[in-house]
């Protein structure tokens, strides 16, 4: 079973996995196992009752309640009892925990963006294994759809609601973490294909340690340099590069003191005010052969993030 | 059950034997020939038959798209196409298919030329009706046309709210090409509706009416309950784009899950329309190429009634992970599986229908038993989306492309195959080459396993779908599936290329070709304009092969009834009177 | 119902129905089935509707306060009358009166267009406000932050009902100029049979829809 499961599926790195892979498993062979009856049934027949003649008697029989009636009840216990596995699973897979570490996921086109309670921001999905953890999640734009597949969990991130799955990652073997994918699965325009993180699964000390390192800029970490961690918070490297190539946005190198011209024809120079601005503000300018697609960041950064960010771009 | 021949006496009733002759003096295209009879007819023959034109037309348009995306896909970002063109053809790509190729597929084409022949009448219900739905079937597909060249949708085929509220692509004129396209479905389905109410034949009970005109009743039943909540759904949503009337749109106080609930109400049903006149041409062909009557013909003819009807209650199994309540969701799965079953029962009774029977594999049996393979693959993987705890896992991925490939395309269009080959005779006079369409379905199935079986396993190991770029990890299976789309390439090629020297160069066909006993093989080898030259009076069931042809030739003089005296019409009614209470 | 007979004409017997029978009766089938995708089609929008109304019925109190009660009183009124004269042009073809035929079929025409009139009015006298479907929509008399949603509903109903009632007027025009040169009589009067059909539905859709949107308090 486990060599049939890991042909079809993911290793499975939560505790729901398992069961879920079971199931899947279960129906996989039931299915093939019916599947062959009927296909050698099939060629059977075929062979058997070819046609000899033209003139070829044929049973004038189209009827056998016995057998009619095996073939109903039979599925229909089958039926019953992949459905009622599955149905207890699901509602297992939608109750989290009441002890869940609760996690905050935003989803905009084209990034995710995780928030902790001690503060720490991040593009990538930092969970503890062996506790159950719950992500509370919403969209700032339209559908998203956040899925882990190791986890075999999935749900809709919806603009104006707010949505959840939880799961309990099971211990990294090796190294102190592991990591899976965490891939939209809602099309969502142009760049839902990008809209791909990793979840990093620590041990618990870890953990904490990521935690400590992430919740606001160290005292010591220079300016610049925590500018440059929330180039990766927040996503801003989806759409950005830094090192001159084009992706959705301009790159940021060289992007300093360089004079931007924008599509209403009008054009300022790069300073601090221009990147504040296109921070906050994004559509008020746009580079001109570039979409206006910029979600603004208004109430996501503070103050010294928004210094930081600028000093990291004036690096660049 | 089909009734037993003993009770109708033929000469007791006053019928005589009518044997078409082997070719019409003058057959249906002989009849009215020239462009602008073809664009004004009114015949049902000569409007399938441009139906089935436009059809394969767009086929070929949805198919060379998906040769496209798959050729895209042959590597991760960017390898000839940029994403948004690459989101939008694979829009187009379903909205083609669905729309204007697998929802009219059968019944627009198959069933308008062959429903009124096999209920021995004259035409369908309203003809002219008929011709009007085909023109809005073109209007319809000219939106759609309009909207690829005026930049195209990149909604998917779902059209999505919030996103297809806000996205600059042309969504109205798609949307609005699919409103009127559902006029065409509706119109068909209610023309279909009557013939099959008010002009079978003397004799022609229900419980004697080929499987094909069951599943397209149960079919049109769908169409007319189903589509006009889609129209509305539509017309919702372009109201929301240009009056930003704020139902859907979470921005201006709606809710995006509304719209899942309006548009699957409409959808999933329509799976259905594309999926059980499929199942009505199966019986058709494993009957006559085994020469058996369908074990449990009225299982199957019920069955396709339940499904239409259980099948409007389960469209929640699109949002599974939507955030519809848990009760919701269980209520929905429960559902799905109950519809599963009189699906699953068919297979079974067809498979049955097989043994002690004398089986010919000419090119629609192959079709026929290539359907069984797929569409219980396709089933099967139905079953496992239902379960509510694999789904999460599954929904959204290619496990679901690979599911709905095999039962659309796997199933129906495989099945539209089966019945284009079993009725090209009937519609065109000739023959093609056995031996090269059995090579292409051949092919078509090796391809289509290449193509799609590999998909399942791409999706269970978590790739999604509408990816244009994906994670290395995926590469070789895309790879191997892209291969397998160029197998079925070459398949279809071969398909037009033997059907085109069929028509131009192919030998003659007998009017008879297989030896059925339903209506439309006992006219001339090319039906004449008024299908009968005679009112055909039916007394035996539509799969009554060991019962001489000679026992389906009867029927009353005349075809202009009202043109004769009371007594023709007395011998229509004793005769039907007659027969019916056998 | 009627036979055929030697006198009547079979020039509006069509080549594929045995007899007129046959011919009518399919074509009120294939009109009833028309009709049931209309109640399908409306049937959205009354979802629509009771959803917003559960998730807001506060809403709907106070906005249908805005609806002229008056105004649609009488509009019910006139409709339910024309649906009567369109009964009577049927009757009057059963019965071969020529003229009264066409005088319920103009009855029923002039009526319809004094609903569309009304409800002209009742429009204008909105937009005056400020209230305007969707997005458009400036009216701040009602304190409700979703006000514009009651109204898009309101708007999309009554319009596409009224989109009806137009469709409908031209219709039986049709069938006015159709009877003026005496097509109808007692062996054959299907088109305003089923035309009569239509516009009964169009007459009931309204009957739901009034107290529905009128009548909220």
């Amino acid at each position: 079973m486990d060599k049939l499961g890991s042909f079809f599926l993911p290793p499975a790195k939560s505790t729901m996995a398992g069961t879920v892979d079971q199931l899947f498993n279960f129906i996989n062979i039931v299915s093939a196992v019916i599947f062959i009856g009927i296909i050698i049934a099939i060629v059977y027949f075929v062979i058997r009752y070819r046609r000899r003649t033209e003139n070829d008697v044929t049973s004038l029989n189209d009827h056998n309640t016995p057998l009619e009636v095996f073939w109903s009840v039979i599925p229909l216990f089958l039926i019953v009892i992949v459905f009622y596995w599955g149905f207890t699973d699901y509602l297992r897979l939608h109750e989290a925990p009441s002890n869940s570490y609760e996690i905050n996921v935003t989803g905009r086109s084209w990034s995710w963006q995780f928030n902790y309670d001690s503060g720490a921001a991040s593009n990538e999905l930092h969970v503890p294994a062996g506790r159950p953890v719950k992500l509370i999640m919403s969209s700032v734009d339209v559908l998203h759809s956040f899925y882990v597949p190791d986890f075999r969990v999935k749900h809709d991130v919806i603009p104006n609601r707010y949505t959840s799955v939880w799961f309990e990652a099971k211990e990294p073997e090796a190294a102190a973490t592991d990591t899976s994918w965490v891939f939209c699965t809602e099309y969502c325009g142009r760049s839902h294909s990008d809209m791909i993180t990793k979840v990093i699964i620590h041990k618990e000390d870890s953990f904490n340690k990521w935690l400590d390192e992430n919740s606001g800029r160290p005292d010591d970490m220079p300016l610049a340099e925590y500018g440059g961690q929330l180039y990766n918070q927040l996503g801003c490297q989806t759409c950005h590069s830094l090192d001159g190539s084009r992706k959705v946005g301009p790159s940021f190198q060289g992007l300093y003191g360089k004079n931007r011209v924008f599509t209403d024809g009008s054009s300022l120079t790069a300073d601090e005010n221009y990147i504040r601005q296109s921070i906050l503000n994004p559509n008020a300018h746009v580079v001109e052969s570039y979409p206006a697609a910029m979600p603004s960041y208004q109430g996501q950064i503070q103050e010294e993030g928004l210094n930081a960010i600028i000093e990291f771009i004036k690096e660049q | 059950m089909s009734s037993t021949a003993h009770t109708d006496n033929p000469s007791a009733l006053n019928l005589k034997r009518f044997v078409a002759p082997e070719v019409a003096e003058q057959n249906f295209m002989q009849a009215e020939q020239g462009i602008k009879a073809w664009l004004t007819t009114i015949d049902h023959k000569k409007i399938g038959l441009m139906y089935l034109a436009s059809i394969i037309f767009f086929f070929f348009v949805g198919g060379m798209l998906a040769i496209a995306l798959r050729l895209e896909l042959w590597g991760p970002a960017k390898n000839f196409i940029d994403a948004e063109t690459y989101n939008q053809i694979f829009t187009l790509h379903g909205a083609i298919m669905i729309f204007l190729v697998l929802v009219p597929s059968v019944p627009a084409a198959l069933g308008n030329f062959f429903l009124p022949i096999m209920v021995g009448a004259k035409d369908v219900a309203f003809p002219r009706l008929n011709l009007l739905s085909f023109y809005i079937y073109l209007f319809g597909a000219l939106f759609t046309i309009i909207s690829m060249i005026n930049g195209a949708v990149d909604t998917g085929w779902t059209f999505y709210t919030p996103y297809s509220t806000g996205t600059s692509t042309s969504v109205i004129w798609m949307t609005l090409g699919v409103f009127i396209l559902g006029f065409s479905s509706i119109l068909t389905g209610l023309n279909f509706i009557v013939t099959l109410h008010k002009l079978r034949s003397p004799g022609l009970t229900w419980g004697r009416l080929p499987l094909f005109l069951w599943s397209l009743y149960a079919t049109s039943i769908i169409q007319i309950l189903a589509t006009p909540v889609l129209a509305i759904t539509v017309l919702l949503l372009v109201m929301e784009r240009t009056l930003g009337i704020g139902i859907f749109d979470p921005a201006l106080g709606g809710d995006p899950v509304l719209y899942q609930h309006f548009f699957w109400f409409y959808s999933h049903p329509a799976v259905y329309i594309m999926i059980l006149p499929g199942f009505g041409i199966i019986s058709e062909v494993i009957a006559i190429f085994s020469k058996r009557r369908i074990f449990g013909y009225w299982f199957i003819a019920i069955s396709s009634l339940a499904i239409a009807l259980i099948g409007f209650l389960v469209w929640g199994h699109h949002m599974f992970v939507s955030g519809q309540s848990t009760l919701a969701s269980v209520v929905f799965s429960l559902m799905t599986f109950l519809v599963g079953i009189p699906t699953g029962i068919k297979i079974f009774n067809w498979v049955a229908t097989l043994y002690k029977g004398s089986i010919q594999l000419k090119t629609p049996m192959i079709y026929a038993l290539i359907f069984l393979f797929l569409f219980t693959i396709g089933g099967f993987t139905g079953v496992m989306l239902g379960t509510l705890s694999v789904d999460v896992h599954l929904h959204d991925t290619y496990y679901v492309v690979a599911h709905f490939h095999y039962v659309m395309m796997g199933g129906m269009l495989i099945a539209f195959l089966a019945g284009l080959h079993l009725w090209w005779p009937k519609m065109f006079g000739k023959m093609y080459s056995q031996f090269w369409g059995n090579i292409a379905a051949v092919l078509i199935f090796i391809g289509f396993n290449m193509t799609f079986f590999t998909q399942f396993i791409l999706g269970s190991r978590g790739m999604p779908r509408r990816y244009y770029n994906y994670v290395d990890q995926f590469q070789e299976l895309h790879q191997f599936s892209t291969i397998g789309s160029w197998v079925l390439l070459v398949g279809f090629i071969i398909i037009a290329i033997y059907l085109a020297h069929s028509l131009l160069r192919g030998e003659d066909a007998p009017k008879n070709p297989w030896n059925g006993r339903t209506l439309e093989w006992l006219t001339s080898r090319q039906p004449v304009l008024e299908n009968f030259n005679y009112t055909p009076v039916v007394l035996h069931g539509p799969y009554d092969f060991h019962e001489p042809i000679s026992e389906f030739q009867y029927g009353i003089e005349g075809s202009h009834h009202h043109d004769h005296s009371g007594d023709s019409h007395g011998d229509a009614t004793k005769a039907e009177k007659a027969v019916t209470n056998a | 119902m009627s036979q055929t007979s030697a006198s009547a004409p079979s020039s509006h017997l069509a080549h594929h129905f045995v007899d007129s029978d046959q011919q009518f009766n399919s074509a009120k089938l294939g009109m009833w089935i028309f009709l049931v995708t209309e109640l399908l089609f409306f049937g959205g929008l009354f979802c629509a509707y009771i959803i917003y109304r559960a998730w807001y019925p506060e809403l709907y109190v106070a906005a249908s306060v805005q609806l002229d009660t008056v105004m649609g009183t009488i509009n019910t009124a006139v409709l339910i009358t024309s649906s009567l004269t369109m009964a009577l042009s049927i009757w009057a073809a059963q019965h071969n009166k020529q003229k009264l035929i066409i005088y319920n079929l103009i009855a029923t025409i002039v009526l319809a267009f004094i609903f569309m009139v009304i409800k002209y009015f009742e429009y204008t006298h909105k937009f005056d406000l400020g209230i305007y479907p969707g997005e458009y929509y400036t009216y701040t008399g009602i304190a409700h932050e979703k006000a514009n949603i009651f109204f898009s509903i309101y708007y999309m109903m009554t319009g596409l009902h009224g989109i009806h009632v137009v469709i409908g007027i031209g219709l039986i025009a049709w069938l006015a100029i159709k009877a003026s040169k005496g097509a109808f009589n007692s062996a054959y009067y299907t088109p305003i049979e089923i035309v009569g059909l239509y516009w009964h539905l169009v007459d009931i859709i309204w009957i739901f829809l009034f107290p529905l949107l009128y009548l909220i308090d």
